[in-house]
Order: C-alpha cells, then structure tokens, then sequence
C-alpha cells in the first residue's frame, strides 16, 4: 500500500485512492507509423528491478494524472510530477543520480 | 498421563471451574485456561489425525505455532474450523471436535494410508494422477475431493459483527513480552504517538515462564509495573488479543484483534481489523522453539520443551506422568528444573551435545536429574501415546544403550526468531551460525517512501535469546526508531540484569546423525502435512533444488502453521542433502498473515445492504412498488421486467415488448452514461476519440458514435448530440459512463493537455424516459407543449422545451425500431414526469418495460450491445460498423491499429444473425464447430452466438453471432454444439430480423 503525494492536490495520498496507469512518458504512434513503432508504443514495457517512472491517477481525490519516480525493488519514492511532461524533471534526476549510481532506465541514466 | 497439577497455574483460577465438550464428550477446565491446557488436564492428548496419513496427532505446543491440536469450534453460525485449541481461550459452554477423521478420532480408517506411506511419497500425487486422462475426471479426482481438506467449511452464515478500524502511529510495537513493553516504555517517554499490540491476553511472553525473578522483582511484578507505567502516557495506546497480522508498503500495517472469542457474547464485534499507517514499526516477536527430528518424534505425548513448562506455570497442568526432555541446546534445561519443582519426574535429559550444556544444566544435576550427553533418541514406542523410548549415542545408532519409560517427551531443537512481519516488505535475514537460527540482516531492513528502514526487531525477535541481551537490545532498538520517527531521545540506559552464561546449542538437524532410510522415514518435520526427512531427501534428488520448489513438491510448511515449526529443519535437510550451506538454500518467502485472520473481518462491515452502494434512479422505488423484478447493471439496479401475479419472467417480457411493439411502452434509461464535452477544441478532441466524424455535426443533431482503444477495439458505444457551438453530450453504456469519462480526462491531461475541453459527468443530473411505440407521438402531443411532429424533430434529431410543465430535452432516438423518445427532465423532476406519462399514457395502455425487453427489441434489429457482441477482441469492422467509421479524419483512437494485418484479415470472425432451423433456442456462447481437431484433440470452431433470444414478434428463437466470413455466407447453415453435446443446426441471416428498412421508426 503506497502512499504517494499527489502534486496538484497536493495530498499524500493512499494506494487506495489512486489509480496505476502504467509506464511514463510512452510516445504515441498513430496512423503513418511502422509495426514496429506501433508494436513498441503499445505493448513494449520496461520492468526495471529498480527505478521505474510511473503514471498515477489521483482517481478518488482530485481526478489528476501525475507521475512518480520510485524504486520497484525498496518502495522508495524519488519524487511526483505533473503529467504534462515529456521527460522527468531534472531535479528528481539529480536526487535518482545521488540515490541510485548507475542507474539505467530506457535512454536516461 | 497427562493431568492437572495440585499447585501452580499463574494464568487459571481454581475457584472458577468452566464446563467445555469435545467430540460430544464434557469435560471441565478452570477460567483462565486454554482449550489446549484444558483438554491435556483431562489427559486428553490425541486431539486430531495428520492430513495425509491419518496419524494420530497431540498438542505441541502452547501458542499460535501449533500444527496439530486444529479443532472445529463452536456450531450453527459460530461455527469455524482450524481453530487452535492452543490460542481458543476457554469459555463456559465452548463446544469443539477434532478434524480429519472417519468415523472417530480414536479408530480412522484413513490411517491405512499410513501403512501405504512408502508408496505415497512425496510428488505422489503429480506422478500418480497423470495418466489415464479419463481417471482424473471420474475417479482421482472425487476421491482427492472426499479425502482432502481438514476442518468442514460452515453450512450457516456468520451472523456476528466484524469491523475494520484505520488509526495511525508514530510507533507501532509488535509484541507485549519483555522487550516489547521495554521498547514501549522507552518509546512512551519520547513522546510520540505509539500503540503496543500483544496477540495473546496475558503480557510478558515468555518471561514469566522462564525466569522467576527480574531485578529485584519478580518477573510477574515486574511485568504488571511496565505495563501500569504504559498505562500513565496518554500517547500510548494498548491493546492485547490483537496480532500484528502483516506488514506493508509505506508502514502500512494490519492489525488483528479478537474482542470476543473468549466470551460466549454476540455484544459488539467480533472481530476488528486495524488498518494502520505507522511511521516506524518495532517487532518484538519472540522466538518460536523448534522440534528436534529423530525417529517417531510425531508420537502424541511429545510437546516442545518450553510448551511443557507453559502448561506447567501457566495452568498447573503437566504433559505426563514421566517426562524425559531430549535438546541440543541449554534452555530446555528449564523444563527439567520446572517440572522437578512440580515434584513430576524427569527421568533424563538426553542432551545432544557431547560436551553438554552450561549453568542450567548444572542446575539441574544439582536437582538429581539424570543427564545423558551425547545421546539421541533412537527409537519411540507407544501409538496414540509415547510408552517408552531407547537411546542410543548420537552419533552412533546401530546399538540401542537402554530403554527408558516415560509418557512424554519435552522436545527442544533451539529457537527460531519470529522473523515473519520484519520480512513481510522486503527485510532481509542473515544465518546466525553459531546459534543456528536465522536473524534479522539490521543492515537490510524494509525501507518505506523515504528509503529509510521502517521496521526494526528488538530481543528475541533480533536473535537474542538471554534476559539481558533482550532487554539491553529493546532499548538500543527502539533508541534508533524515536530518532527515526523524529521524538525525544532520552539516553537513560537499562539497569544491569542477571548475567546468563549459555553453551553454544549444536546444530542438529537430524537424530541420530547416522540415522539409516528406515529411520529417517519416521522423522517428521511438518507434522501437519505429514512430510518427513525422507520426503525432503527424495525432492532434492529429483531436482527440485530451491527452497521454493521443494516446499511444494512436498507440501512442507504449506500447512495452515505455515511451517513455523518445519521449515528451518526443513531446509537444514535440503542444504545437507544438496551439499550446500544453509544460508545458501535460503527460507522460503515469508508472507502476511502471520496466523490465518478470519475472512469476516478482511470483508469487514461490507456485507449485506453495506457491501457497496447502490445506485438508484429518481424513479427507483416506482420500479420496486410495481413489482419490478431488479437486476444489477454495474452499480445501478435496473427493472428487469415487471411480472405480474402469477407470470413468469419469460411472459412479462414478452407482455412488455408486444404492448410496446403496438402501442407504448416507457423505459427507465436513466443509467445511460451522460457526459457532457465542452469547449474550443471538444470537436477535435471528439473527432480523435470517436471513429466517426463529429465536429461535423450539426447543432441539434444526433449522430450513433463508436469508441475504440488505442489497440483498436471497440469499447463503447452511443448517441451523440451537439448543444451548441463548443458543447456535445455524449452518452456511454450505462456501465462504461465512469470508464468513458476516466478514458476522456486520461487523453485530455496526459496527451493533449493543451487543448482546451472540459469534460463534465452529468449521469445523474438527469432522468430519462424512453416513450416508446407507435403512440409515443401521441402521449407526448397529450402532455403537450413541445412540437415533436416529424417535421419539427425527425429521426435522430434533439430539441430542448417545456414539455408539460417539465424542462425537457427531447432525443428522437431508437433503439427498439419503434417510433422512440428519449426525454431528459432534471433527475428531481424525474419521478413526477413518469407519473405524468403512466397517467397520461393509460388510453393508449402504457406499459413500462425492462431491460430485458430493451435486450430482445435491439436484437430483433440487429443492434449490437457493448459487452454482449463485444467482448475486448472485437472491432467495428467485424460488426459490419464500417459505415461509422470516417474515412475522411487522419487519425482517431484505433485507427493505426486496425490497419494491422490481423485486423484486415478477411477471414475475422464477423457479425450475423441465425436463426434455427426448429425455431428454438439457441444456447448463449454456444460455438459453432467447423470440421477438423486443434492439436489439443478439440474440435475446430468457425463462429460463436454473442446475443440468443426467443422474439416473441417473430414468435422463434433469433440469435446474433460471428462467424468466419459470415456475412458473405447468409443462407448456409452451420451447426452449434451444446454443452450436452447435441448438434443444434441454424442457418445464417441478416442479424436485422425485423423492420429492416426502418419504417416503423421513422414516421
């Protein structure tokens, strides 16, 4: 049972009220795109043992997408973020860099 | 014979006499009692039979650990099986009776299969059942039925009151022994909010048992000044009977008090489930002693050493009349110095260890007792009862020395911390190499959100095992967790104690060390499911080299002890058999709950009329006073149809669609999803989550609209009408308008944040009324106010107006074929319009209909429903929808993904309709077979029925379905199978069985 804190309500909010929506940051790919765009977009998933970036949905509170950086192996919560990104922020990179050396996740590290 | 003594019994009260039954037999115990202590004060120590070869089975232990003394307590709605007599405290008129046997306890017949035990080794099973296949069907299969399982599943509902409770704590401290009251007193000073948990009702654990004095008190007074110390901090909050059940992400922490199960009362609840966030958690959970594995060590009569002194100390009870006690390890010394006071006779001490123990085993030589080092247990006698044993020594078992008479064996193979809730999340353990038991790893503890360790075990728990180290190790632990949870650090350290000095125990995990095959098959490691060491041996021989593996080809710790006692002889064997080191092999994952929790109290108070809301429509109790029959759909209620006195459902229905087919009929539709799509860019935004084009649409207009996924299946599907310039109302399914709506925010905040749409759900701000049939027109014109001739609203037209003294908006919309209104009025107005149109629909003989009438009219049309055509693997093309798919718009959601190749693949299964030839039936789901077998030996299918009614228009049964190709093959006729294995032929239709050139609706 996670608790995460939501960045536009700003609650730390339960598992129980929130939604998982998948892997973070995924590129759509529509019409004029190659099976294997199609293919990766939609069904290509990382299952890092480790740091992973996340979507959320603060379903029973506010209604808001958000994003989390967390490490799937300790639980450890590096930081939420606005879902209108297309990459993590640089400072919840710079706290991954201090916590986690080495660390890999698709082309950032 | 096990019996209650003249003196001692700290826990009972020997004025307060309690009467009990087991298996129709009364007995009597003492208040203050266990079921346990009071069945062994009546010498009744066979208490079940193992759960594979039937073996007769006694008490073991004192406390939750037990594997064998598992009874069916209580009856009618207070029955439950599996209960512990161990942890079933005693109450005046308990009834309970043993399990897993036939016909009784003292004579089963299942024991034959002990006699058969060589060849029903472990993996029997997996190797056994396989072949013939047929046999698994009729014969393997009702016999393991009828065979397995051990107590009876209740035959009444459980009529008490469970709860669930949500509380939060700086400090959680698992465990009311010595070092969880120290640790809570430390912790009460800091500060912080903290809640000290003990499963049992007693505080103290196993101090009060194990040492007569603690400083300058005894450990009885010692134990009730912490306690009352706890008591003065208005930051602590105490709780006994309640077991820390599983630790969580995050400090999530569940919590599992039983209020009632010691008293025969149905005041308040039963059992409370605490549901609990703690920033730092400390386990101080003890330790568990472990059996010793020799030859017949399952024999009733042999209990772990401490549960010998438990029942002595606690409620004067003594295990036998002769007890020898066989250890490795000095703390079973204890025992024989307990029960010497007792004045029972220990006959000897059989110690392991060449070398012997250390200051209690001089104790107990002070006390006379026989003690014989370096010596084992060769042999048991004695069925239902211990008789007598042989020793031998322990590393050299081909000649027996002596035989010895006793009634009981006091057991004690060293101490296993209770590591179960510090490795719930994660924590990691270490192998203790010299005490021979794993302990928590205090460098790779579960961490929370922080990264930060949140769960710290203190004394035993910690792998500590002697009086001044637990206590010292209580405070330095919880020292660490005030600072962790950010209180007030106090450095006040514990007073010295007692020094114990302790010989090292000696890791036996098998007696005699040379045991042969023979003996080594009568060792039992996990004396409920009955596997012994030659199980493990033969599991390791044939491949299954994890601990993993291996525990489930031989069931060791699968039963509901969850291997307390087994598994760490368990692995030891399988480490010695792999030739491995035991921290190598590893334990088996440790997961929540600690001890099985009642499933009443995980559903909590969510049961009956609380289980999950109900949703209803402004006209709900319309439907239920006039003897509407209700059918949930998702969380609504909806009128399935409304028989009358005497009528089948099956008539209603056909009552309901003929009066609406010629004359009227209303509909409650108020559930169909509402959602309302506003602002600059909702045309776009539309255009890209609807197949079809509607920004297109008129103002005014209504358009039928299909949702697929970005994998390219349809999801939903409805009506869309624009209101204004910037504003469309889209209607869901009734069970999708949630999801719908959750699907819209999704792709408006992740994707295309910056296009400016609003999406409002405004499913319940409205009722609507489907006014249906030929004199649809006509009621309306009677309620009056609102033009709705052809001319002024046609087909697939909407307009808002007073209609009648209600705020209208008028949908000409069908889903029946008929001439069809769908009217929304705000949801207060909802139940006063209804009763308008019944009052004013009576000349026409208006009739309200439900759904399934709504069913059986859409599929007379070929109208397809999500859910019912759909089923996640279906796209619009298959259902012949091309029609509403744009052509002209670029992209939509599922456009790229129905281009791939499997999605064109012309031989899709797609939609049709059949009908049988016989007119009957067809069986929902049932599939259509094509010639030819799968390489399974099935046969090959070619299509499937996805909708199967009786239409009582056409007076025979109609069906939709999809089949290979199937609209090009109209006219063929293909055969179902049933689930009887019948034949059912049918030929292929047009899925529009009636009015295919839609007049009926538009007039």
């Amino acid at each position: 049972m996670l608790i995460l804190k939501c960045p536009y309500c700003g609650i730390e909010a339960d598992e129980t009220e929130l939604s998982p929506g998948g892997e973070a940051h995924l590129k759509r790919y529509g019409p004029g795109s190659s099976d294997e765009e199609l293919e990766g977009y939609l069904f290509s998933r990382e299952n890092p043992k480790g740091v992973h970036f996340e979507r959320w949905r603060h379903v029973y509170g506010c209604g808001k997408w958000f994003h989390a950086a967390r490490c799937t192996a300790t639980l450890e919560v590096f930081g939420t973020y606005s879902a209108q990104t297309f990459e993590p922020p640089k400072e919840i990179i710079k706290i991954i860099k201090v916590k986690r050396p080495g660390w890999k996740w698709r082309d950032l590290s | 014979m096990s019996k209650r003594l003249g003196k001692g019994g700290l826990l009972i009260n020997r004025n307060k006499p309690i009467k009990f039954e087991f298996n129709g037999r009364k007995f009597s115990g003492f208040e203050g009692d266990t079921l346990a202590s009071a069945l062994l004060s009546n010498n009744q120590v066979l208490v079940g039979r193992s759960f594979k070869y039937h073996r007769p089975r006694g008490i073991v232990s004192s406390g939750s650990e037990e594997p064998n003394a598992l009874v069916n307590l209580g009856e009618n709605d207070k029955f439950e099986p599996n209960q512990r007599a161990t942890t079933t405290e005693l109450f005046d008129g308990l009834k309970a009776s043993s399990q897993n046997h036939w016909p009784s306890l003292n004579f089963d017949i299942g024991v034959i299969n002990n006699y058969l035990a060589r060849f029903l080794p472990a993996g029997f099973y997996y190797k056994m059942f396989i072949h013939p296949r047929p046999f698994w069907k009729y014969i393997y299969e009702p016999f393991i039925r009828h065979s397995a399982g051990l107590g009876r599943a209740p035959s009444q509902k459980d009529n008490s009151k469970y709860e669930h409770f949500y509380a939060f704590y700086d400090v959680v401290i698992i465990g009311g022994g010595i070092s969880g009251l120290n640790a809570a007193v430390t912790a009460a000073e800091s500060g912080l909010k903290i809640l000290i948990m003990e499963q049992t009702s007693t505080w103290g654990g196993r101090s009060i048992v194990d040492f007569p004095n603690i400083y300058d008190e005894t450990s009885l007074e010692y134990v009730s000044r912490l306690l009352s110390e706890l008591k003065k901090f208005e930051n602590v909050t105490i709780r006994s009977r309640m077991m820390g059940a599983g630790v969580y992400d995050h400090g999530y922490l569940l919590g599992y008090e039983r209020l009632n199960d010691h008293l025969n009362t149905d005041d308040g609840p039963r059992h409370r489930l605490w549901r609990i966030r703690a920033k730092q958690i400390i386990t101080a959970t003890g330790a568990i002693e472990r059996p010793l594995s020799f030859p017949g060590n399952d024999i009733p009569g042999i209990m772990l050493a401490s549960a010998v002194r438990d029942y002595a100390v606690n409620f004067g009870v003594s295990s036998g009349d002769k007890i020898a006690i066989y250890t490795n390890n000095d703390d079973a010394y204890r025992t024989a110095i307990t029960l010497s006071g007792f004045g029972i006779e220990v006959p000897v001490i059989i110690d392991a260890r060449v070398s012997g123990g250390g200051e209690l085993a001089e104790s107990a030589r002070a006390l006379g007792i026989r003690v014989e080092n370096g010596k084992a247990i060769s042999k048991v006698f004695g069925k239902k009862r211990v008789e007598a044993i042989n020793i031998c020594d322990h590393k050299n078992s081909t000649k027996d020395r002596e035989k010895i008479k006793c009634d009981s064996i006091a057991m004690s193979g060293g101490w296993s911390p209770v590591v179960h809730l510090y490795s719930h999340c994660g924590g990691k353990l270490k192998w203790d190499e010299k005490l021979a038991l794993f302990r928590p790893d205090g460098y790779a503890k579960p961490t929370s959100f922080d990264g930060q360790p949140f769960v710290t075990a203190v004394g035993s728990a910690n792998g500590l095992l002697l009086m001044h180290d637990v206590i010292q190790d209580a405070w330095e632990g919880c020292l660490k967790v005030i600072q962790a949870a950010r209180g007030k650090v106090k450095k006040k350290s514990p007073k010295e104690t007692l020094h114990e000095r302790a010989n090292a125990p000696e890791a036996i995990w098998i007696a005699p060390q040379d045991a042969d095959i023979k003996k080594r098959s009568k060792i039992w490691l996990d004396f409920q499911n009955d596997v012994k060491v030659n199980d493990i041996e033969l599991a390791a021989r044939e491949g299954f080299e994890s601990v993993e593996h291996a525990k489930r080809y031989t069931t060791l710790g699968m039963a509901t002890d969850q291997g307390k006692l087994s598994n760490i002889n368990g692995l030891a064997i399988l480490s010695s058999s792999l030739g491995k080191e035991i921290p190598k092999v590893g334990t088996t994952t440790f997961r929540p709950p600690y001890t099985p929790i009642s499933l009443a109290s995980i559903g909590g108070s969510a049961r009956d009329d609380l289980f999950q809301p109900i949703r209803k429509t402004p006209m709900h109790y319309w439907h239920e006073k006039n003897g509407a029959y209700m059918e949930p759909v998702g969380q609504w209620r909806r009128p399935f149809c409304y028989p009358k006195e005497g009528e089948t459902h099956a008539k209603a229905v056909e009552r309901e669609i003929n009066q609406t087919r010629s004359s009227l009929g209303l509909l409650d539709a108020s559930t169909l999803g509402k959602l309302l799509v506003t602002g600059p860019d909702a045309g776009k935004f539309l255009d890209m989550l609807y197949t079809n084009l509607m920004s297109t649409l008129k103002i005014g207009k209504c358009r039928y609209g299909l949702m697929c996924s970005e994998n390219g299946f349809l999801i939903d599907d409805g009506v869309v009408a624009r209101i204004d310039e910037q504003t469309w109302l889209c209607h869901t399914t009734t069970g999708g308008a949630e999801n719908i709506h959750g699907h819209m925010e999704e792709w408006l905040q992740t994707e295309w944040w910056d296009w400016k749409v609003y999406v409002s759900n405004v499913t319940e701000q409205y009722a609507q009324v489907g006014v249906v049939g030929p004199n649809a027109r006509n009621l309306l014109e009677k309620i009056g106010g609102l033009n709705v001739s052809k001319d002024e609203l046609d087909f697939m037209e909407w307009k808002d107006g007073k209609l009648g003294k209600y705020d209208a908006r008028v949908f000409r919309i069908s889903f029946s074929g008929e001439l069809s209104f769908e009217v929304a009025v705000p949801a207060s107005q909802g139940m006063a319009f209804w009763n308008d149109l019944v009052e004013a629909g009576e000349e026409f003989g208006v009739m309200p209909y439900g759904t399934e009438a709504l069913h059986v009219m859409r599929a007379e049309k070929g109208f397809i429903m999500i859910g019912d055509e759909t089923d996640g693997t279906v796209i619009p093309q298959d259902l012949n929808l091309n029609w509403a798919i744009s052509k002209k718009k670029d992209d939509f959601l599922g456009k790229r993904a129905q281009e791939r190749s499997f999605m064109v693949n012309p031989n899709r299964w797609k939609l049709v309709g059949l009908e049988t030839l016989d007119g009957s039936v067809l069986p929902d789901g049932a599939y259509a077979i094509a010639d030819g077998f799968n390489s399974n030996a099935q046969k090959l299918t070619q299509g499937r029925v996805t909708s199967s009614y009786f239409s009582p228009t056409l007076k025979r049964g109609i069906a939709m379905g999809l089949v290979i190709n199937g609209p090009s093959r109209e006219g063929e006729i293909i055969e179902f199978s049933k689930i009887d294995g019948t034949i059912i032929p049918a030929k292929i239709t047009n899925p529009v069985f009636y009015d295919p050139n839609g007049e009926k609706q538009n007039v």
